[in-house]
């Protein structure tokens, strides 16, 4: 039977649709206004000034700078909320102490943080800052839920047979917490780095991916604009796509 | 190793599941029956120190050592047979005693399967033999045989039959079973 695509999946035929709109709109509007190619830069454009940077140092300076930042916020992240689910789960007064710092996290748009960090902090450490903050409510949720699903009959039995401590970590809470902790750690990468680089576009550090994406607008530069944003949006796709696999593996091996 | 309980009591919200239940285990089978309902899991869970009785004593040396086959399987859904085994005994873990205790309850072919896929009955065989193989002073078994076939079923008996040299609690509905292994019979 032929395997039937996901519902939600991108399909070429489509990419290429909205690509050739896009390519329409940008003749459009340079044939509408006399500078009308810099309100609407065309993909072809952009593409090639992709290429452009692409040779250059500055540009995986950039790539490295951002993604250093925002990545580890992103693992110090998962690292606290995970570490600070396990005793959530055990004691109800930790659960109520960080119930409402999660609750605010959540609420509060990532646009305050970002200005009010950058009153605390300087603006290189802002979308590391910010990234962490993003993640930590997914991330500490989804393993709180996995821990308090853990089957209690499997920890009794273990209790019985005095399995140690970290062979239950390994036979019993992983394969319950890797599934909840898989979702939001998805669901944390794509906040992440949209917030990470709305933080650096904001506070300005400088050599980030923010900075350039700033300085194209600034500059009216929207090739670059757009170069960017594609950078922007593969290294996400490529970071997320590498840490899932690792879950995976995890998951694999833990025998979910 | 003798286990010696004394006037143990238990109700759970007022309603009474023990009351003043006394007796002596020694070496060999002791069979509890008692009505459903009439608190024989309550029992073992308080000896396998889950629960906490009311009132009353259990006693028993301080190093003493459980090994139990619970009312469910409890087993690991992810693992095959050896890593269920493998995960109770750790280091105690022998790869040829487990496969020879695997065969000889009739599991020996599939101990590299994942117990998700098994039936209810090898699921039960497996618990069992998790039970037998782990280092115990006292052994525990719910109802072990529920879901065996006669076949099956023979293949258990004889294995609980060779564990009796310590002292093996057996919660059965089926008076047969106390038969076949010449149990001591208490009822609740």
């Amino acid at each position: 039977m032929p395997k039937r695509p996901a519902q939600n999946s991108i399909r070429p035929w489509a990419v290429a649709f909205w690509l050739l709109v896009w390519q329409g709109a940008s003749m459009l509007f340079a044939t509408l206004w006399p500078n009308g190619h810099l309100l609407l830069a065309s993909p072809v454009s952009a593409a090639l000034r992709l290429g452009e940077l692409a040779v250059t140092a500055g540009f995986w300076r950039a790539i490295g700078w951002s993604a250093l930042r925002i990545i580890g916020g992103f693992l110090l992240s998962c690292c606290a909320a995970s570490l600070l689910a396990v005793p959530a789960s055990r004691w109800r007064w930790v659960r109520e102490l960080l119930s409402p710092l999660v609750a605010t996290v959540k609420a509060v748009p990532v646009a305050s943080f970002i200005i009010l960090a950058l009153v605390w902090l300087d603006s290189r450490s802002l979308s590391c800052f910010i990234a962490f903050l993003m993640v930590f409510p997914p991330v500490y949720l989804g393993v709180l839920e996995g821990i308090r699903q853990t089957d209690g009959k499997l920890l009794e039995m273990a209790r019985v047979f005095r399995v140690p401590l970290g062979r239950q970590v390994r036979g019993i809470y992983l394969p319950a917490v890797l599934p909840h902790f898989r979702t939001a750690v998805s669901l944390g990468l794509g906040l992440c780095w949209k917030a990470g680089i709305a933080a650096e576009v904001i506070g300005l550090p400088g050599g980030s991916l923010g900075e350039r994406l700033y300085s194209a607008k600034v500059y009216f530069q929207t090739p670059d604009l757009f170069a960017w944003t594609a950078v922007i949006v593969a290294v996400s796709v490529v970071f997320e796509k590498l840490f899932l696999a690792l879950v995976d593996a995890l998951a694999g091996k833990a025998g979910c | 190793m003798e286990l010696q309980v004394h006037n143990l009591c238990k109700s759970y919200g007022g309603e009474t599941v023990l009351r003043d239940v006394s007796f002596t285990a020694g070496p060999g089978v002791t069979c509890l029956m008692a009505p459903s309902g009439a608190g024989k899991t309550t029992l073992l869970r308080i000896l396998l120190g889950l629960e906490t009785a009311d009132s009353g004593t259990v006693r028993i040396p301080a190093d003493c050592r459980w090994a139990a086959v619970f009312q469910e399987d409890r087993l690991l859904e992810q693992l095959d047979a050896m890593g269920n085994l493998r995960f109770v005994l750790g280091k105690d873990f022998r790869e040829t005693a487990a496969s020879a205790l695997l065969g000889e309850l009739g599991l020996g072919d599939v101990g590299n399967k994942p117990v998700r896929d098994f039936s209810g009955g090898m699921k039960r065989r497996l618990a069992l033999a998790r039970a037998l193989l782990a280092p115990s002073d006292i052994l525990v078994l719910d109802e072990p045989f529920t879901g065996l076939d006669g076949e099956n079923r023979a293949r258990a008996l004889a294995c609980v039959r060779r564990a009796a040299e310590k002292p093996v609690l057996l919660v059965t509905h089926d008076e047969a079973d106390a038969a076949d292994l010449d149990a001591v019979l208490l009822r609740l």
